[in-house]
């Protein structure tokens, strides 16, 4: 099926995630959508499959202009959407979970389902056992009963997000293959990824989106480089580098492994030092979470030792690494940082040591009053947390941790905050590393990540590279890394 | 002046509840073939009518106040402590075990008293821990675990009184034996209410508002109450504090079944808890959690229940009609102030 995607535009707020995208799919194409972390490939896609709808632009099919309200509208039309986690019901079997969303009558005929699933997959040759439980099927076998489902519902147009995370060799030479076969037969494939290998091996046309804005197409053959550029933007210089002090060890990991449910992170041996700052870099999703959780407890390791100040601290709960100096500052600032609900005075009182039983309400005002000015936060004491701009809500973050501190551990410090904000708060952190603290913290920017970092660990798919030396890094090297590009020299 | 605005737009929004309650109410009533006024005069009488009467509605509020009182610190911690009726039945039958292990010892009736009620206390809080420690250490949602220990708290009295407290001869429904004249909770001559029911009840509600209002633990459990993963982000033990939330409400709870023992009805009776825990409920989610309204609207539920109890024998109507205005009154406020989010998120 023809797409045409017209003047797509889509705004959160104030952010803009889709800006007057004009993009073009023939039939018959595998179409690779590239682009870093928030530049707006999930949105333009949740639109096309009916997940949000645009402010404004149209969306054409075979050259017909169509209204997608909602994902079964979108599979009306014949858009199917495979998302980055499958939207499944692990509790179900595969059979049940592959006709659910399927119209009929009140009394399904299984058997002929039964008969209509097996024909499908052998096709592709997939061999899922209807009768299993979804929650027993790897990531890569779900998947591939999403996309039988999706051709059942009579899907001619697959969008695929982050398909190849978490799937095995074989799964995704089978996944490619059966991709491949699709478009021979005249379906539209979108690919969204940020995998370059993937996309260049794959696709017949790319697509590049940078904060919101499609700034490039490409056709085979690709030049890496290129494709790299564009999406991570020009590289701008931001001043002189300030060079770490090497004190002593506060944090030492040996021989350290996590795991979630879709990958394993063996993190090769460390140590940080006071002072040192080090960049967490990688697409969201590659296992540098993990890690970071790892570090404070939140996360129990499957292996090896995780040691604060040559303490012993390995399975220890997030508390026990709170009472040694380590802090941990969330991405998600309302959801697990800041209590919605509560002021700002009541949370410099929770953030404090208590004396007493009673709260002197007075002296919390003044104690909040000089961190406001401290730290330039723009609200009164007893304004709740909620109604605070995202700068200042970070600001708030930041001042809440208690002084001083061995480590700290921070997701995203500056992401959605403006430039100022930015270098306020990392003149903030970089005041904590003079005073002996090491940081680490996980950023998409890689300009960010470059900038005020020693030393990098790139995460790519669970893998973690050896410690690189911020100063000897080039953004496009770095780009092509988190891409997964130049892996085998590590 | 907006704030002055915004005040009386909520005053109105409450007025409107109530209207819709007590609306409600009367379609019932005339459904039900009663004259709606003359029911309503008849709750008025009731409750209000005679000194005795108002005593009695005083009889029916001491629980409740502890009740919701209690309730006030598991809902600041995010928590549906529905097993309170539990706690107030443990509460109750800790007291009578208690009273029945003193009352032959020869201790001064005083202490005997003391020590009963420090057992009922200790008896819900017990029961209370179960439900969180299900909850805490064992996921089970403390609606759940609640419900299933409030039929557990029921069976256990009822076995208690037809097996080993049972009466001399036969168990019956009418409860365990009565207690020596002694062993009752002072009461005022002539009538069942006691000044130290009220004085408990009100000295719980005072140090409950000052512990949620001006403490560090009131302060966290709020914390934990609305977001508990940024709570635990802060630095607060979570787990530790939802159960202490369910330790001191299920204490709560547990005096005031001990009250119900020592001071009302002097023996261990099958419904013991009276519904006073599930009517808590209903009470704090009335006033929004808001402590200081508990004395009044507190007040108001009990005498709608008191008042109500002549209603089948002066217009030959159910007493549980009390119940749909009670149930009425704090739906239509849920749904009113619904309503008015919605309008303030348009204007």
């Amino acid at each position: 099926m023809n797409i045409e995607l017209n003047g797509i535009t889509k705004t959160f707020g104030s952010v803009v995630a889709n800006d007057d995208i004009c993009l073009t799919i023939p039939a018959g194409t595998i179409q690779g959508i590239l682009g870093e972390n928030g530049a707006g490939k999930s949105t333009l896609m949740k639109i096309l499959s009916g997940f949000f709808s645009a402010d404004r632009g149209e969306i054409r099919l075979d050259g017909k202009v169509v209204t997608i309200q909602s994902p079964a509208d979108a599979i009306q039309y014949g858009v199917g959407m495979l998302h980055q986690d499958p939207l499944d019901f692990p509790p179900m079997k595969v059979i049940d979970d592959f006709m659910v969303g399927r119209n009929g009558s009140i009394f399904p005929k299984r058997a002929q389902v039964i008969q209509d699933f097996n024909e499908l997959q052998e096709q592709y040759k997939f061999t899922l056992d209807p009768d299993a439980f979804v929650e027993t099927l790897t990531v890569g076998e779900r998947q591939q009963l999403e996309i039988l489902r999706l051709l059942w519902l009579g899907a001619r147009v697959l969008i695929l997000d982050e398909p190849t995370t978490g799937i095995s060799a074989l799964q995704k030479e089978k996944l490619f293959a059966s991709l491949r076969l699709l478009a021979e037969k005249g379906m539209s494939i979108i690919l969204v990824s940020h995998k370059l290998e993937d996309v260049e091996f794959l696709c017949g046309r790319v697509a590049v989106l940078r904060r919101g804005k499609l700034v490039g197409e490409a056709v085979p053959p690709y030049e890496t480089e290129q494709l790299v550029k564009l999406m991570f933007g020009k590289v701008v210089s931001m001043g002189n580098r300030q060079p770490c002090s090497s004190g002593e060890a506060l944090l030492k990991l040996q021989g350290l492994a996590v795991e979630d449910y879709r990958m394993q992170v063996r993190v090769p041996d460390l140590e940080i030092r006071s002072g040192e700052v080090i960049g967490l870099a990688g697409m969201e999703g590659s296992g540098e979470r993990l890690f970071l959780k790892a570090c404070c407890g939140l996360l129990r390791p499957v292996a090896g030792k995780v040691l604060i100040k040559d303490q012993d601290l390995t399975g220890k709960n997030y508390l026990t690494f709170l009472d040694h100096g380590v802090a941990y500052m969330p991405a998600s600032r309302m959801e697990e940082g800041l209590v919605a609900g509560l002021s700002l005075k009541e949370h410099f009182v929770l953030a404090e040591e208590q004396s007493g039983f009673f709260v002197d309400w007075g002296k919390s005002e003044q104690h909040t009053n000089e961190k406001i000015e401290e730290f330039n936060i723009r609200g009164k004491p007893e304004l709740n947390v909620e109604d605070l701009s995202g700068g200042n809500q970070q600001r708030a973050l930041l001042a809440l941790m208690k002084t001083p501190l061995n480590l700290v551990l921070m997701e995203h410090p500056t992401r959605g905050l403006d430039v100022e904000s930015s270098i306020y708060i990392w003149s903030k952190m970089k005041e904590r590393c003079r005073q002996g603290s090491a940081i680490i913290f996980i950023s998409s920017d890689l300009d960010e990540l470059l900038q005020y970092s020693d030393r990098l660990l790139v995460f790519f798919a669970g893998k973690v590279s050896s410690p690189l030396e911020a100063e000897t890094t080039t953004v496009d090297r770095l780009g092509e890394l988190i891409g997964g590009k130049g892996w085998q020299f590590e | 002046m907006q704030k002055t605005n915004t005040r009386l737009v909520n005053f109105g929004f409450q007025i409107a509840a109530v209207i819709l309650a007590l609306g409600f109410t009367t379609i019932v009533l005339v459904m039900a073939g009663a004259p709606p006024l003359e029911a309503y005069k008849n709750i008025l009488l009731g409750s209000f009518g005679t000194l005795k009467k108002f005593t009695d509605v005083l009889v029916a509020w001491v629980p409740l106040v502890l009740v919701t009182t209690g309730l006030l610190v598991t809902f600041t911690a995010g928590l549906w402590n529905i097993g309170i009726e539990g706690q107030i039945t443990l509460g109750a039958i800790f007291t009578t075990g208690m009273m029945r292990l003193l009352q032959d010892t020869g201790l001064p009736p005083t202490i005997i008293l003391i020590l009963s009620i420090l057992a009922g206390m200790v008896g819900g809080a017990l029961w209370a821990s179960l439900v969180g420690a299900l909850k805490t250490y064992g996921g089970v949602n403390e609606i759940f675990g609640g419900l299933g220990m409030n039929f557990v708290a029921t069976a256990l009295t009822i076995y208690l009184i037809f097996g080993p407290w049972k009466r001399p001869g036969v168990g019956s429904m009418s409860g365990t034996e009565p207690f020596q004249e002694s062993l009752w909770l002072p009461m005022f001559s002539g009538f069942r209410l006691s000044i130290w029911a009220i004085l408990i009840a009100i000295i719980a509600l005072v140090i409950i508002y000052f512990l949620l209002q001006g403490t560090y633990f009131g302060l966290r459990l709020k914390a934990v109450g609305k977001n508990m993963r940024s709570s635990f982000t802060l630095g607060i033990p979570t787990g530790r504090y939802m159960m202490s939330a369910f330790l001191i409400c299920g204490a709560l709870g547990g005096l005031a079944g001990a009250i119900q023992v020592s001071g009302v009805y002097h023996r261990l009776i099958p419904a013991i808890s009276s519904g006073y825990g599930y009517l808590g409920l209903l009470l704090a989610m009335l006033i929004n959690y808001r402590a200081i309204w508990v004395i009044p609207v507190a007040l108001f539920f009990a005498a709608l229940n008191i008042g109500s109890i002549q209603l089948p024998i002066v217009l030959k109507l159910d007493s549980s009609l009390s119940g749909v205005l009670q149930g009425a009154l704090v739906l239509s406020v849920i749904i009113v102030d619904g309503f008015r989010q919605r309008w303030l998120k348009k204007s």
